[in-house]
């Protein structure tokens, strides 16, 4: 075994000497107007080789080593247990949940500003990869431009507000629509294609829409983007330190409590966490009507479904639909949020993001949607130490959960139906 | 109810069904018979929508049906099986069943998400109706499994059973002893006729299993090569000395 994988080692170990080589041993340095080449010092040369020859010998004994892996004891000291009783597992669960939330209500008033701001941002991915989840986990159409549809519910906001004063309550149901609109307008074209071809036009649409705000300048001011996009009210009551708009009044002088800063973005953290329940409960509810099954039946088998009576136009016109009503409801909190928006906020790399998130989460599964969402915004900060090597902790921590765990944190578990014998 | 004229598909070059015609009446158990690759398949995927004829009527209830949408022409009560199971996998057996049962229920979303009492109703008279099809064809236990773990024979059934919570006038069946034991056949064989007699259907069947098609057909249809070869009772196909000649090559 050994004798067979020495070739195969050894061309490993050349392959990591020419690709570490000229990125670490070779420098460029600028002298003046001239660059030159110079070599790096000798520990980098050492630990090159060093590299190499642990490549070498890994590959080497790569099948007893791997043995050893398989043979060391599981983790999971509860993976040999029984599985709990359905009745009990599913008030358990909700009983958790509902816990959560709760604490997740009044977590905010004892932790810090930073926090509290980051748990918004979790919670808006949560929203947005609620709403992917639906496009491609339930109804199974990839949908590499999700994006677009987070772009239009901000800039719906930021357009509004900028141009006709409209707040923060009035704009996030238009926010939500515009969005809704816009994903069954572009689900149109898309309606005949599948997999990868539908990947890729989903893809175009996203790049479009930012492309297209980047460039509008008369009316999205391009690049520079908008701002002083208000905050949302309580009640006509506003929580900067002085009233903007006519007829409003101040939060901190209404209670009679002293002016703070972090009263805003407690109050914008929990619209989010309401948002947020109230997208997974809708959402929850949908997978359990005739349009949620039809959106899995579809993605299971598209002609089966069809010769069933089922139209393919409507059910994926409204899968795209909801799941872009989500987004714009996302968008928009993310607008007021940030007080600021340009089209740097909505490049691809945010579509993969969402889409990380529902892959590692567990395709269709909500809860699992929701735990991954967490783990993939905190811990790029919780990382933060490590600075540059932080997207390459979070790469290889995604390439270990598809290796280990391909069906993600949670899989989605079908509800348990009661049925009643028919005579 | 079911008339085809002078059926005819072409795909580029080849005519693979060439003036085909036949009839269901009500209550009927029509075949359709023929050597591999004979056009069988094609002449279901026409009249089932899933693909335009190029030539010739198909009239279901007097009205003409060629060329409409697949999902259209089940809606009028003319559902098929496939020759090789379609079943909604990763959906559990009842859902499979639900899905199928979509024009009936209360799709209104908002309805749905405020669980009005005509959206309930409607919703618990698809499960009673999918009970009574599981225990009909011996399911019901399976009921919350996943529809991709049952095993094939099962598979078949609810297939069938899937077609039947859609309250159809007419079946088609592609195929659906295939890979069955003789024990699974027979009880196939049962299934249709009571299908038949208790539920008022009519089934037009493609199948290669000759005891079975013999059994219980009302008429057979020969088709060779894409073309019409012979039609009659079993009896008159049994005895037809094209048929034999088609079955068995020429002496």
């Amino acid at each position: 075994m050994v004798k067979n994988n020495l070739g195969h080692a050894a061309f490993c170990a050349i392959v990591t000497v020419i690709i570490s080589f000229p990125i670490l041993g070779l420098n460029l340095e600028a002298r003046g107007v001239n660059i030159t080449l110079t070599g790096a010092s000798t520990s980098t040369y050492v630990a090159i080789l060093v590299a190499a020859a642990t490549v070498f010998v890994f590959q080497t004994f790569r099948d007893s080593l791997m043995g050893l892996l398989r043979k060391a004891p599981k983790l999971n000291p509860i993976s040999r247990k029984q599985p709990m009783e359905r009745s009990r597992r599913v008030k358990l669960e909700s009983w958790i949940i509902t816990g959560i939330v709760i604490f997740a209500l009044f977590w905010p008033f004892f932790v810090s500003r930073g926090s509290v701001d980051l748990a918004t941002l979790v919670l808006i991915y949560i929203m947005l990869a609620l709403g992917l989840n639906v496009v491609v986990g339930l109804a199974g159409l990839l949908d590499l431009g999700y994006v677009a549809f987070y772009a239009v519910g901000a800039y719906t906001f930021a357009l509004l507000s900028e141009y006709m004063n409209i707040s923060f309550w009035m704009a996030l149901p238009i926010g939500a629509l515009l969005a809704g609109i816009t994903g069954m307008i572009l689900g149109f074209p898309v309606l005949r294609l599948r997999g990868d071809y539908l990947a890729i036009v989903t893809l175009g649409f996203g790049e479009i829409i930012r492309i297209l705000l980047n460039n509008w300048t008369s009316l999205t001011g391009g690049p520079n983007g908008i701002g002083g996009i208000p905050d949302p009210t309580l009640f006509g009551m506003e929580f900067g330190r002085r009233v903007k708009v006519e007829g409003n009044t101040s939060f901190h002088e209404t209670f009679g409590i002293a002016y703070s800063g972090e009263h805003k973005v407690i109050f914008l953290y929990l619209i989010a966490l309401v948002l947020a329940v109230i997208t997974a409960l809708i959402i929850r509810r949908f997978m359990r009507m005739p349009v949620g099954r039809a959106w899995e039946a579809l993605r299971e088998d598209e002609i089966a479904a069809r010769s069933l009576g089922l139209s393919r136009t409507a059910v994926k016109l409204s899968a795209f639909t909801i799941g872009a009503f989500f987004a714009g409801f996302a968008g928009t909190v993310f607008a007021s949020k940030q007080g600021f928006i340009s089209p740097e906020s909505f490049v691809f790399l945010e579509s993969a993001i969402i889409l990380a998130i529902v892959v590692l989460g567990g395709m269709g599964s909500q809860l699992g949607v929701i735990l991954a969402a967490i783990a993939v915004t905190i811990l790029p900060e919780l990382a933060r130490e490590f600075s540059e090597y932080r997207m390459l902790i979070f790469g290889a921590a995604m390439v270990l959960m598809m290796v280990w765990r391909p069906q993600g944190l949670l899989p989605m578990r079908r509800t348990h139906i009661k049925l009643n014998r028919q005579e | 109810m079911l008339e085809v004229q002078n059926l005819s598909m072409r795909f580029g070059g080849l005519l693979a069904v060439d003036q085909v015609s036949l009839d269901v009446q009500e209550q009927e158990i029509v075949s359709i018979i023929g050597p591999n690759g004979a056009g069988k398949t094609t002449v279901f995927n026409c009249m089932s929508g899933f693909y335009k004829p190029t030539g010739g009527k198909i009239i279901f209830k007097g009205k003409e049906i060629q060329g409409r949408p697949d999902y259209k022409i089940s809606r009028l009560g003319m559902v098929r099986t496939f020759q090789h199971v379609r079943l909604f996998t990763r959906l559990s057996v009842v859902e499979n069943l639900l899905v199928a049962q979509h024009r009936h229920l209360n799709t209104n979303m908002l309805a749905g998400l405020i669980g009005t009492r005509n959206y309930r109703e409607r919703e618990q008279r698809a499960l009673d109706r999918a009970a009574y099809w599981l225990e009909r064809v011996g399911l019901l236990e399976l009921a919350n499994r996943d529809a991709g773990n049952l095993a094939y024979g099962q598979q078949r059934r609810l297939e069938i059973a899937r077609c039947m919570v859609t309250e159809p006038s007419l079946l088609m069946l592609d195929e659906p002893a295939a890979g069955l034991n003789p024990a699974e056949t027979k009880e196939l064989n049962q299934l249709i006729v009571s299908l038949k007699e208790a539920y008022n259907v009519s089934v037009v069947l493609i199948e290669h299993d000759m005891s079975l098609v013999m059994d219980i057909s009302d008429r057979i249809n020969v088709i060779s090569q894409g073309c019409p070869l012979a039609s009659g009772t079993p009896e008159e196909i049994r005895q037809n000395d094209d048929v034999i000649k088609a079955y068995l090559g020429e002496a």
